[in-house]
Order: structure tokens, then C-alpha cells, then sequence
């Protein structure tokens, strides 16, 4: 991995890494356990723990268990709770940074989304440009094998629709956006 | 009438699966004197993908298209028609602006592409903002020639143009209204949608099918109770899970639901008079044909692909025709001679 890796400062807890690595104010020492973000999330029913239950954790510096639960991964990105917490706790850019935390420590619990993730940044990395249906077609033959027939009716209508491109599009500026992404990936913080 | 001239970003969605969207944007651009002037050599924003593994490269990947715009037009406003896009490119130029660390990891990043991109200099907008705001009902009314009157709408945001705090403090997050002014400036009878900023589920359907299927099937019963003809949308991923899914999603929870997803600028398109085939309708695998005929709009039946079927009936097979016979008389067959 190209990121910089930084060693662990003196009693600097899984906490203080969470919040270092979230973009801008991230709040979670705000949160008072109301509980409203679990009450308003659209997939709450499917999470193993609810927001507030894993911001309980993180203060109780576990790891682990917060790492390899399947909560930031069921979270749609809707921002509900981030909308109606009222300590203003940037609940949905708290997951993202979990995601991306389990990824490095290989602790999620289904390799199902992150695989998804890669595909897709896969495709943006070599053309600038998503491309539907290479991500479609990977993502199922390697996750989902009998989601091809079961989507058969789906697949054709898009195509005969004329709605899915064949082939992907490459951005003129290729080069350039590949060397940024580099640099990027260069200055990002992983702690270890 | 004076332009209003703005930036544009399609993202990839617009490129294809919502080529519709795209259509009836530029369709109904034209008569609102709205001018778009589209991101030089533009990229993907990332949708929610790229964020779930790398932060600072994702807000530089999302930062180069704000500095392409910003060297290339000379506009302060990007309209984004794409909700994913429209949240990602507002919230990176927020987090810029208030991040001064992160600002600096990504002008470091753009700069080994030789770009730049100072944190504030554009203003990203939302198109239904756009039109809302800069517009106004005032003015659409002006175009409309069709009045969608009859037609049972319900006003789906869904859940990234109404989040988290990016718009103006006049839009509710929770219960905003101006998809509902929008359409009854149209002359369209607005439902009552409770879950009009509920999420769609985004790519969930590719990860865990059965919470996918269930946020579509809130979502498309809801409108169904009450009573309503379409979905008007204003996001390419909402229109593709709540239409394109639809069957799926009805085959997982054996329900029979047919509400048809179009999206708000096919609607404006259609008040206006304008083609229905310009504006892509037809494109959608929900049929909106039956709900369409409501104000008037007739659309050819759907092409069948490829060789129709023979339609089999009685007189299918070639049997001779007999003379009838007598009795005591010979029946003689006529032989047809060709010349």
C-alpha cells in the first residue's frame, strides 16, 4: 500500500485514530447515546449494531469487534441519522472511515461489499469513467453466480432499452488523474 | 429574457443508464433560457464506492472536476442533475473549505496533474434547484401547454439532494416541498408521499438483496397506497432501483406492484408539449404507457425485438377445400392450373 504509514503515538486509542481520520469535525465525542440514529436508519434492522451502539464501542476501544461488525457496511449513505442527530455527529462519514479502517485490518465480516467497492474503483482508476456493466458482470460471477439468471429479465431490458454501454468510456486526462490518485494514496495517513 | 448560465456535470449515469435523464435536462434547458456549458474531459465522482476505501483520494478524484470547471468556464454555479454527484461535489468543496488539512493534502494531489482548485470558488447546485430557485414557478407556467391535470404524482427526492445541510436553509431535510411545487405547477395532482426522502437502498441490491429489495418495495407500495399514477424522481440511482428493480423486487415478495419511475424533467417536457420520445420516455422497464394516457400522451406500443411469433389458430394448416359431395354424383376435384 502506498499510504503513509505513521506508528501509533503514545496512548492514542482506537477513538482519537477514528476521529483523526475523518474528514473535517467528526463529533463522535459529542454523542450522547439517544439513540435517534438507530431509530431513523432505513437498515438498522439488518445491522448487528445500531450507530449508537457502535459509537458506544469505539469509546470502549473495541477494535476488533467495531471493525468486523457488518454495521458501516449496511449503512445506504442515506445521511438520515447525520441530519437528525442533535449533537450533529457526522454519523455517515463515521462509517466510511470504519470501512476503510476494516478494509486495512482485513476484519469485515463479507467480503461482498468492499470486492464491490474495488471493482468499481477499478474501473474509475483505468478510465475516469464507472462502467455498469463490467462492474455488473464481475461483481456477480465472483459474489453472486445465480444472481446472473435470476437478473436475466433485468439485464435484457437494460440492453434492449439501449441503457447499458458495452464499453467503457476513457477520459482524455487519464494520465493526469492517474497521477493525482497516486499522489493522493501517497499522502493518506494509515496508522499502525 | 435574460440566460442563466451554469456549469455542467453529467456524471456517468447520464452517459447511459439515464440517457433519458440527459434527454429531457437539455430539452427542457432550452425553452427556460437555462445554458449549461459541460466540464471539460470530466470524471467520475466516485459515487459511494470510492470513499469506502480511500479518503484523500477520493475528495481528490471529486476536487478535479471542481478545478476543471473552475479553469475551464467561466461560470461560479455547477449544476449536477445527479443526486450522488450533486452531494459528493458539494460536500467535497465543504470539507475543503472547512478542512484546511485536507485542502492542502489535495491541491498537493491535483497538482501532480497540474491543477489547482481554491476551496469556495465554485457553488454546486442540485438541477432541481436550478430550477426551483433561479427559474420559478412564475416562469415555468409560462411553457406549460399540457397540464399533467389527472395525473396522481408522488414527489420521490430521495435521500442525497435533501442531506445532509449542503442546500440552502429554506430546503427541509426531512420533508422539503419543492418537487411538490414544481409539479403542481404542472397542473399534476401531488400525493401525499410520506417517504418521499426515504432512501433507495443505492447499491444495496448487490450486496445483501434482501435489505435492496425491501427499501424498493417501502418506497414503490407507499406510492401505490396512495394511488399514484407515477414516481417522479430526481436521481438516476433512484429511478434505476425503483424501475429497473421493480421486478425483481416483486418476484422476491411475490407482489404484483407496476408504478412507473420518470423522472421531474421528462414531466416538465411533457407539460410543455414537447416530444415524448425527445425526452426518453419509453427507456423505463416499468411501463409508464397506461399513466401517460391519462393527460393525452399516446406512445407507439413497444417494439417487439427480433421475428414475432406466428399466432396459431384453425386456419393455420393448408388443408385442400372439397367440394361437397352428393350422394349418386361424382365429386370431381378442380386442379387449379397455373399458366
Amino acid at each position: 500500500m502506498a499510504d503513509t504509514v505513521t506508528s501509533v503515538p503514545e496512548s492514542f486509542t482506537f477513538l482519537d485514530e477514528v476521529q483523526a481520520r475523518t474528514p473535517g469535525e467528526s463529533r463522535l465525542l459529542m454523542c450522547i447515546q439517544c439513540g435517534t440514529c438507530g431509530g431513523s436508519c432505513p437498515s438498522g434492522a439488518d445491522m448487528q449494531h445500531t450507530p449508537r451502539h457502535i459509537f458506544a464501542m469505539i469509546r470502549a476501544d473495541m477494535r476488533e469487534e467495531v471493525l468486523s461488525s457488518n454495521t458501516p457496511w449496511y449503512c445506504v449513505s442515506c445521511y438520515y441519522c447525520t441530519v437528525r442527530c442533535p449533537q450533529d455527529v457526522h454519523i455517515t462519514d463515521i462509517m466510511y472511515t470504519l470501512k476503510r479502517m476494516a478494509v486495512e485490518s482485513r476484519l469485515y465480516d463479507n467480503p461482498a461489499a468492499p470486492d464491490f467497492s474495488k471493482v468499481f474503483i477499478n474501473w474509475v482508476e483505468n478510465y475516469g469513467r464507472a462502467f455498469e456493466l463490467g462492474l455488473m458482470s464481475q461483481h456477480m460471477l465472483r459474489h453472486n453466480p445465480l444472481g446472473v439468471f435470476k437478473m436475466a429479465d433485468m439485464g435484457i431490458g437494460m440492453v434492449t432499452k439501449g441503457r447499458m454501454a458495452f464499453t467503457p468510456k476513457r477520459i482524455r486526462g487519464i494520465a493526469g488523474l492517474k497521477q493525482i490518485i497516486a499522489k493522493a494514496k501517497e499522502l493518506e495517513v494509515v496508522y499502525e | 429574457m435574460n440566460s442563466l448560465r451554469y456549469s455542467y456535470f453529467p456524471g456517468c449515469s447520464l452517459e447511459r443508464n439515464a440517457e433519458a435523464y440527459q434527454k429531457s435536462a437539455l430539452s427542457i434547458a432550452a425553452p427556460l433560457g437555462l445554458e449549461f456549458q459541460e466540464i471539460d474531459d470530466w470524471n467520475c465522482c466516485g459515487a459511494t464506492e470510492y470513499i469506502s476505501l480511500h479518503m484523500t483520494a477520493s475528495y481528490a478524484l471529486i476536487a478535479r472536476n471542481l478545478a476543471q470547471a473552475a479553469k475551464g468556464n467561466d461560470t461560479h454555479d455547477l449544476v449536477a442533475p445527479c443526486s450522488a454527484c450533486y452531494l459528493n461535489l458539494s460536500k467535497c468543496d465543504k470539507y475543503l473549505r472547512t478542512d484546511a488539512d485536507l485542502a492542502e493534502k489535495v491541491n498537493t494531489a491535483l497538482a501532480a496533474g497540474g491543477l489547482h482548485y481554491k476551496p469556495g470558488s465554485i457553488r454546486v447546485r442540485h438541477l432541481l434547484d436550478v430550477i426551483m430557485d433561479d427559474v420559478g414557478c412564475p416562469r415555468l407556467q409560462t411553457q406549460v401547454t399540457r397540464p399533467l391535470s389527472g395525473l396522481r404524482v408522488a414527489p420521490y427526492y430521495g435521500c442525497l439532494i435533501s442531506r445532509p445541510g449542503l442546500r440552502s436553509e429554506e430546503h427541509n431535510p426531512e420533508y422539503p416541498t419543492a418537487l411538490d411545487d414544481l409539479l403542481m405547477c404542472l397542473g399534476a395532482q401531488v400525493v401525499d408521499f410520506p417517504l418521499k426522502t426515504h432512501c433507495c437502498g443505492g447499491h444495496m441490491t448487490q450486496i445483501s438483496e434482501g435489505t435492496g429489495f425491501e427499501l424498493i418495495r417501502r418506497l414503490v407500495k407507499g406510492a401505490a397506497d396512495y394511488q399514484a399514477d407515477v414516481i417522479v424522481t430526481v436521481c438516476p440511482m433512484c429511478q434505476l432501483n425503483l424501475d429497473a428493480f421493480q421486478g425483481a423486487m416483486n418476484r422476491y415478495f411475490k407482489t404484483a406492484y407496476h408504478v412507473p419511475v420518470l423522472y421531474f424533467t421528462q414531466m416538465m417536457g411533457l407539460a410543455f408539449g414537447q416530444d415524448a420520445e425527445m425526452l426518453g420516455i419509453g427507456a423505463e422497464l416499468v411501463d409508464a404507457r397506461p399513466a401517460l394516457a391519462k393527460i393525452g400522451v399516446d406512445l407507439p406500443p413497444v417494439a417487439v425485438e427480433g421475428v414475432p411469433k406466428r399466432k396459431r389458430d384453425d386456419k393455420s394448416l393448408p388443408m385442400p377445400k372439397m367440394p361437397k359431395h352428393e350422394l349418386g354424383k361424382e365429386t370431381v376435384v378442380a386442379r387449379e392450373v397455373k399458366s
